[in-house]
This record gives structure tokens, C-alpha cells and sequence, in this order.
């Protein structure tokens, strides 16, 4: 007789875990993957999940095996034309006819990578580890707006659905012990003296005593009988208070040059490295304002789908945008309310005597306001004169201000973790 | 035979089909004398089936990254259509457990269970080495043991620390198997009970094992002899015996990892065996069926169709080829061998005297309980199969530059390409000879392993990796040395490294 069963209801994803304990395991390897990754896939798909390559000997479980050389006789099925005698070339590299067979790594893997998937959001997970928006404040504790209700402790007073049962008991049979203290002593000792009275009987006189005690006893045990099972101020209440919770609210400027000057290819790093970011920022902090700024020789404010695909282009004027940022930084987020991110991406190709304005607004309205302000330059010829300008300014806001160079695709992710690795 | 209605005519399976079909193939099987385990049939999905796989078949087993590693290599594979699960997964304990994908047509449901539930399940009832090393009753409940035990450390030591050891473990595995000696069947409860008396003996003995009291003079000369005296060749067992530093955890997972290699050790011994014996009896059950008219024509084409790619051995030279297929060799001389005692030849007169014209169910039956593949092979391999398979030997002589050609499927050949056959599956041929030599008891603890060359083949390369994971349990040095039948020593590897010395000849 066989039972049938029928499974398949019963959990999946048994291997979870230990899918997991791999990943952790190739964790320095697998990061690797995905930066490459992230540095050769278009814009629209760079959240993909992504296939994984790792070395196969660096998977590989080591065991004793036999290693070339020696002499061996193996069997091979379907001859066709050999007789005994014949000769033929030893086949190279070891494959096919060579080691495999019999040695104990035949797993058919050959020299390939051993390969697997990970999804979406362990690519992300991985692609986005031990980053963060540097040096942000918990602000605004006073007039806080936002409370979280927390547990503290335990109250006399309160409303019946927050009674804790088990803390009220407690308390009664606490009262109980403490205020029957006097009589149960009491009748300890009239319980000794009683067995001793027994151990006399037979005896009149003792029986006697015997009957008195007894009813000491009965009596005292009324009386502790009477002692009220609950009473009012036995009753405990979960304290709940409401704690202002401080905000830590923050918004990201995010500028990107399209004029003219850059080309196609420059434009599409400076997108790439927004996308990173905005998926970057979208993942990792829930509350976020994203502001985004475009400009050539006008600044404005557009929304992501403009900014991510507009075509509008034009000359240069980087101050344009440095001067609305600031405007709006000023109008729409008040310093002590907000903690300010700025990125800005160009080519670094401005218009001449234009430069240094942009450093005299970035000194005196932005950078004392922000937490960060990241620029990055997209270009493969000499630093441009914008460059040379935020270069002042790096001496001066060495913590708060970061710049980075970047000439291809490739520098993308590298520069992007540089910008914001975890600072400690 | 009176033809019977057919149980089903679809493509589609239900669960009160598939009883039918188990009735009726129990039936047959019962008719032919299968004596079987009773079965358990679980209905799983794919996924459930690539769990199944990554952790080595087995319903449910400690954690370890390598089993995830399984897994997403498993997943890749299959998503990517470059392999199909297999269509079932069968687990020799009673009652016999055997899984079924829900992807299968009615068909391959009733293949499997011909082939898992009533072949490959009567096989570890009957096969020797089932019977000697497994206890087909207890390692469900032994599993669960070792996964809380380890669920347990992991908890309390940390997961490294697990890993750690277990890494090690896995790397020896393979020298964690008593090849001559029965172990003691394990039950759980007397498993738990044992474990905790286990960790205070064992302990006990190790401190006096490593006593450093001086001892006087005359008991020094004694301690000249090696310790073991004999070489020991299960490694894992020496070390949850005898390694100075381990705790007395890290030898339980030593032991737990020495356990389930020593269940798995029968199933790489008899693949060939066991593969070939299920596939002649799904073959057999399922064509009784149908000389019944139990199944219909469309059942049995579909039933051949996946039989003969099962049973399919690709030439040498072709590109998809791996190694030789066991599902053709093991199903090939199973069929052989019924052959030979139905219609025998002259040949077969003459190579098979015992058996030719004999009752064919008595002999494979004898067959499969009293053989392992290399043992089989040699007494059963036919000049038939030989020819059928276009069997050659070739000579491979690292000090030469050409392979050599030393038999082929002629009549002086079939001798010689059967013996090597047979000790081409021979595990002591397939893996290095490798036994504890000695310890240095008296000196820095190091332990020496040495590996007796057989033919010349020297060691592969991952051997200083596996040093390490050796050293890690052993806590001293290691020591692995390299000797020709003669005695002398050609190589020897070290833990912590030191220069790798060849001795010159």
C-alpha cells in the first residue's frame, strides 16, 4: 500500500536560507558583478535584476582528487575505426577525452564562470550597500509636528482596554501576601504548637488545648479569607506617552548642464549618474523632496520626466542654475528644517567671466546652507574653468564639498560609491 | 491474456489515477517478486523539486552556503532550458519517499513510479550495501537531528564558526567512510541520549591521549611506535577521535558530517546498478501493463520515447558526451542478462556457463543483491554489450606522448576492456589512497597523512586547499606525504605552508 501525497502546497523557497548563506559568502565577488553591471547596461534597465559571474575555482569545494600524469586505462564507448595499437594524439587542454572522467571534479563545469540570477532588489541591495547621504542631522526637535506613541512603563490610572491583566494580579497577590503577613505567622505557630499537642494525646488536657487552637486558627484563616482578592489600586495600565519624533527631512537639488557644448555621450553620463542617484535616494530614504534643475543659459525648474528626456538645449550659463537653486532653497526649504543635498553635473564648460560668479553663489547662498554639495565633471580633456574655480572652494568646505572627475561610462559607479560611501 | 480496459487515456494526471496506476504496477512488480519498502509518493512543484536537488535530495538537511550554491546553479540551469529536472528523486528510507513533479504527463508519472517506487526502492531493500551501511528506517529521523544540533551551534557559536567547520568536514567527506567495517545502526533517541555521555568521554580520552606529564625513561622507547599503529583510513573519524584542540561540539559536527557520508557511500558505489535495475523493471512493469491492455498504444509510445533518451549513450566523439552513461550501461546489461538466460548463444554458453538457460528473475535478483557496479560489471559484462557499446580501452602513459589503443570489442580484447571497465568504477582507483600515517604525540602534534600512489597519478591541485581545511580541525600542523609502492616518498605537502619539497630520486 503507498500514501499519496500531494506537496506542493508546502512551503517553496526551502533553499532561502541557504541561497543566502552563499550570497553572503561571495559577497566581494558578486559586488564586483554588479558594478560592471551597472556600468554597462542603458539607462531604462539599470534596476534589472543581473546575472552573476564568479571565477569557478573561487566556488569550487576543494576535495583529494588525482592530478595528470601517471598512467591510466580508461574505457570509452562508440569506436568507429580503432583497432589495438593504434596511436593518437593526446587531445589538449585536458578536455574531452583527458581528466574528467574518473577524477572526482566531472561536475561539467569546465573552466566556464560559474554563473546565477539575482533579482531586482538584491542587485540594488548590493549596488547600493554602505552608502549614505552624508552628514544628515536630525533637525527641527522642538516644534515637532510628527509624535510616534511608545510603551513606557506602567500606570495606576487609566482606560480599561489598556488594563494589563498580569501586572494587576501580580499586584493583588502581592497586597495579599504583605497585609495577611501578621496572621499567617500567627497560625505557623499555632500549627507547631498543635502537632506538638498531638504528639501528647491521649491527654484531656491537650485535647482541650487542640479544640482551642483550632479555632484560633479557623478564625484566622477568615480572616485572611476576607482580605479582598482585587482591589482597586491593584489595577496596573500599559503607559502609552507620545514622543515628538525629530524629522530628518531631506531634499536633493539635482543640476544637470544641457547645453550645447555637451555632447550625446556626455549627456547620457550625466543622466546615468542622476538615475543612480534618484534610485539611490528612492530606495534608501523614504522621505525625500527631489528638486530638478536643467539649465543652458536658463535654469528651470522641471520635473523628472523633462528632466530625464527634455531636448531643449542652448549656451552656458552654469550661475543661472546655481542662482535658482539658491532661490529655491531659500523660498521653499529653510535651512533648520531641511537637510540640503546638491548635485550638480556638467562638462565644465562655461561661459567665460561666468565661473566665479558661480563660486561666489556657491560660497555665499548655498554651501554654508547645505549638508553636501557633490560635483561631478563629465570630460576627457584638461579640467575646464570650472574646475578650476570649485577648486577654491574645496580648501575652504572640505567636508561638505566633494568633486570628481569623470571621463567615461565606466567611472560612474566608482565615483557615485566615492561620493557616497558611508562616512564615518 | 484477456485484454483488460485501459486504467486512463489522457495525458493528464489526478491523484485517483495515479492510485490506480501504483495499484496496478504493485501488482506486477508483485508478481515478479520485487520485495520493496513501503512507498510514499509526494506530488512537489519544479521549485520544490530544485530545493529538493540542492540539498542533495534529502527532504530536509542542516544549512550550508554549498547547498545554496547548488540551488542557484540549479535555477540558472533550468531557467535558461539547458537542463530538465529530473522527473523524480527517490530516498532510500522506509517507507521509501519519492517525489514527483506535477509538470509530468500521467505517463511519466506511472514511469516514475515503476522506476523510483518499485525499482530503485527494491534496490535498497535488497542491494548488500544497502543492507550493510544504511538503516534505511532512522536517517530521516538522524537528519532532523543533525539539522537542529547544528541549527543549535549556529546559535551559540556563531555562524562562522559552523561554517567553518563544516567547510572542513565537506572537503573530507569522502574520507569520512569506513569501507570494511559495518557501522552501528543510529537511531535517534539512542542518538541523543549518547551524545552528551559521547562529548565527556571523548574529551576525557583526548586529555590523556596528549597527557604532557613526562613519562620515565623506559616507557619513551615505547612511544617510538606510530601513532595510529595501523594506517586509519576513514580521516574524519580519526580527527572527531583524536584531534587535540576540537571541542566537543565541533566533533559532533565532524560526526554528523562523517554519518551522511557513510549513508551516501553505497548509493556512488552502486549507480550503475541501481540506475540499470530501475530502468529494466519501469520497462518490464510498464510493457506487462500493456500486454494486459491496462495502457494504451499512445501510453507506451510516449513511455519509449522518454526510455530510449534515458537509455541513450552517446559516442565518444560526440559533442554532448559525458563520461558513459550508467542509465545504459546498468539498463543495457540488465536486459543482457535476461537475454543470455532466454536465448542464449554459443558465446554465452561459453562466457556464462552458470547462468545461461537459467530462470532470468532468479539471477538478476541475485544480481542486484550481491553485487557492487565493479563487481557486476566484472562478472556480468557480456561480449554482447561490449560490441553494442563499441567498448575500447585506451592507454594513457604521461611519460609517452600518444595515447594508445590497448582493446577494442574483438574477441581478444573483451577480457581486458571488462576488467578495466569494472576498475574504472572501483572507488579505490577513482580516489586517492589517502590514510592517516602517523602523529607526532610526543613532538609538535603534527599530523601526517599519506598518500599511496597507485600507477603513478599524482594529486591534484586543490590538495594544499584541502590541507587547510584539515589543519583548521586538527589545530597543528599537516603534514601529506607522497609514496610509490616502494615506500619511498616522491612529494610531500605541508599546512602552514612550507616550501613544497620534491625528493630527488
Amino acid at each position: 500500500m503507498s500514501y499519496i501525497i500531494d506537496r506542493r502546497l508546502n512551503a517553496k523557497k526551502k533553499s532561502t536560507v541557504n541561497r543566502q548563506r552563499f550570497l553572503r559568502r561571495y559577497k566581494a565577488h558578486i559586488k564586483r558583478s554588479v558594478e560592471e553591471a551597472v556600468n554597462s547596461r542603458s539607462i531604462t534597465d539599470i534596476n534589472q535584476g543581473s546575472e552573476i559571474s564568479i571565477p569557478s575555482k573561487d566556488v569550487s569545494e576543494p576535495v583529494f582528487h588525482h592530478g595528470n600524469g601517471g598512467f591510466r586505462q580508461r574505457v570509452f564507448p562508440g569506436n568507429k575505426e580503432f583497432v589495438v595499437g593504434d596511436e593518437i594524439e593526446r587531445p589538449q587542454g585536458g578536455g574531452g577525452g583527458g581528466a574528467g572522467e574518473g577524477s572526482a571534479s566531472n561536475q561539467g563545469e569546465g573552466e566556464d564562470d560559474f554563473t546565477f540570477q539575482i533579482n531586482q532588489e538584491e542587485f540594488l541591495d548590493f549596488m547600493f550597500e554602505d552608502l549614505e547621504l552624508p552628514y544628515m542631522i536630525k533637525k527641527q526637535l522642538r516644534d515637532a509636528t510628527s509624535f510616534e506613541t511608545r510603551r513606557a512603563g506602567f500606570t495606576n490610572v487609566g482606560s480599561p482596554d489598556k488594563l494589563n491583566v498580569v501586572r494587576s494580579l501580580r499586584s493583588a497577590q502581592a497586597r495579599r501576601i504583605a497585609l495577611s503577613g501578621k496572621e499567617r505567622r500567627e497560625i505557623r505557630v499555632l500549627k507547631k504548637e498543635l502537632s506538638q499537642l498531638q504528639t501528647m494525646l491521649p491527654d484531656d488536657d491537650a485535647a482541650l488545648k487542640i479544640t482551642d487552637i483550632e479555632a484560633q486558627i479557623e478564625a484566622l484563616q477568615k480572616r485572611i479569607k476576607r482580605m479582598p482578592f482585587i482591589d482597586e489600586f491593584d489595577l496596573k495600565y500599559n503607559n502609552l506617552i507620545r514622543t515628538p519624533v525629530p524629522s530628518s527631512k531631506a531634499m536633493m537639488l539635482c543640476i544637470m548642464d544641457v547645453s550645447g557644448s555637451m555632447t550625446q555621450s556626455i549627456k547620457d553620463i550625466a543622466k546615468r549618474f542622476f538615475i543612480l542617484l534618484y534610485l539611490f535616494l528612492n530606495r534608501n530614504y523614504k522621505q525625500i523632496e527631489l528638486v530638478f534643475v536643467r539649465h543652458h543659459t536658463h535654469a528651470k525648474e522641471v520635473d523628472e520626466q523633462e528632466f530625464f528626456y527634455s531636448r531643449e538645449t542652448g549656451g552656458t550659463i552654469v550661475s543661472s542654475a546655481l542662482n535658482l537653486s539658491a532661490d529655491i532653497i531659500r523660498d521653499r526649504y529653510p535651512s533648520n528644517d531641511w537637510n540640503i543635498y546638491v548635485a550638480q553635473a556638467s562638462d565644465g564648460d562655461n561661459w567665460d567671466g561666468d565661473s566665479h560668479i558661480c563660486r561666489q553663489v556657491l560660497q555665499e547662498q548655498i554651501l554654508p546652507l547645505a549638508q553636501y554639495f557633490a560635483y561631478i565633471e563629465i570630460t576627457t580633456g584638461p579640467p575646464q574653468n570650472l574646475w578650476l574655480e570649485y577648486q577654491q572652494i574645496q580648501q575652504q568646505f572640505e567636508e561638505s564639498f566633494a568633486m570628481h572627475n569623470i571621463t567615461e561610462a565606466a567611472d560612474i559607479y566608482p565615483v557615485f560609491r566615492k561620493l557616497f560611501e558611508k562616512k564615518e | 491474456m484477456k485484454k483488460r480496459e485501459p486504467i486512463s487515456t489522457g495525458s493528464e494526471w489526478t491523484f485517483e489515477l495515479i492510485q490506480k496506476y501504483d495499484a496496478e504496477i504493485a501488482r506486477v512488480a508483485e508478481h515478479y517478486g520485487l520485495d520493496t519498502y513501503p512507498n510514499q509518493i509526494e506530488v512537489i512543484t519544479s521549485e520544490q523539486m530544485m530545493d529538493a536537488y540542492s540539498s542533495v535530495g534529502m527532504p530536509l538537511n542542516y544549512n550550508h552556503w554549498s547547498y545554496g550554491k547548488q540551488f542557484v546553479s540549479t535555477e540558472q540551469q533550468y531557467r535558461r532550458g539547458q537542463m530538465g529536472l529530473a522527473y523524480e528523486i527517490v530516498i532510500n528510507s522506509d517507507p521509501c519517499i519519492s517525489y514527483l513533479m506535477e509538470e509530468n504527463t500521467m505517463t511519466m508519472q506511472a514511469l516514475v513510479i515503476a522506476h523510483a517506487c518499485y525499482g530503485h526502492n527494491s534496490f535498497f531493500k535488497g542491494n548488500y550495501l544497502f543492507r550493510t551501511w544504511t538503516d534505511a528506517s532512522a536517517i530521516i529521523d538522524y537528519l532532523l537531528f543533525a539539522k537542529n544540533y547544528i541549527a543549535k551551534c549556529e546559535e551559540r557559536h556563531g555562524l562562522e564558526a559552523v561554517e567553518q567547520v563544516l567547510d572542513a568536514c565537506h572537503a573530507l567527506m569522502n574520507y569520512g567512510v569506513n569501507r570494511y567495517q559495518r557501522p552501528q545502526p543510529i537511531t535517534p533517541d539512542e542518538e541523543k541520549a549518547r551524545q552528551a555521555e559521547r562529548e565527556e568521554y571523548v574529551q576525557r580520552h583526548i586529555n590523556q591521549l596528549w597527557n604532557t606529564i613526562p613519562k620515565k625513561d623506559e616507557e619513551e622507547v615505547i612511544q617510538e611506535s606510530r601513532f595510529p599503529s595501523d594506517p586509519e583510513e576513514n580521516l574524519l573519524y580519526f580527527v572527531e577521535k583524536n584531534a587535540p584542540l576540537l571541542e566537543s561540539w565541533q566533533r559532533e559536527l565532524v560526526r554528523i558530517v562523517r554519518k551522511i557520508a557513510q549513508y551516501f557511500y553505497p548509493q556512488r558505489q552502486t549507480q550503475v546498478m541501481n540506475e540499470g535495475w530501475a530502468c529494466f523493471w519501469h520497462y518490464t512493469i510498464l510493457h506487462h501493463l500493456h500486454d494486459e491492455g491496462l495502457v494504451t498504444d499512445g501510453f507506451i509510445m510516449e513511455f519509449l520515447h522518454s526510455h530510449t533518451s534515458v537509455v541513450y549513450q552517446p559516442p565518444f566523439d560526440a559533442p554532448y558526451f559525458n563520461g558513459i552513461n550508467p542509465y545504459a550501461l546498468g539498463y543495457g546489461m540488465m536486459q543482457d542478462i535476461r537475454r543470455i538466460c532466454e536465448n542464449p548463444t554459443d558465446e554465452d554458453r561459453e562466457w556464462f556457463p552458470d547462468i545461461a538457460g537459467s530462470n532470468w528473475n532468479d539471477t538478476i535478483q541475485d544480481a542486484m543483491r550481491n553485487y557492487k557496479d565493479e563487481s557486476f560489471i566484472l562478472q556480468f559484462l557480456s561480449p554482447n554489450i561490449i560490441r553494442e557499446l563499441k567498448l575500447f580501452t585506451i592507454d594513457d602513459d604521461s611519460r609517452s606522448n600518444t595515447l594508445q589503443i590497448s582493446a577494442i570489442h574483438n574477441s581478444s580484447g573483451y577480457q581486458r576492456v571488462r576488467e578495466n571497465l569494472a576498475a574504472q568504477y572501483n572507488i579505490g582507483n577513482r580516489e586517492p589512497n589517502i590514510q592517516v600515517y602517523n602523529v607526532n604525540v610526543r613532538g609538535d602534534r603534527s599530523l601526517t597523512l599519506r598518500h599511496y600512489i597507485h600507477n603513478g597519478q599524482p594529486l591534484g591541485d586543490s590538495t594544499l586547499e584541502v590541507l587547510k581545511h584539515l589543519h583548521v580541525l586538527w589545530g597543528f600542523d599537516i603534514h601529506l606525504e607522497s609514496a610509490t609502492p616502494e615506500g619511498t616518498v616522491q612529494k610531500s605537502y605541508h599546512c602552514p605552508l612550507q616550501p613544497e619539497t620534491a625528493v630527488a630520486e
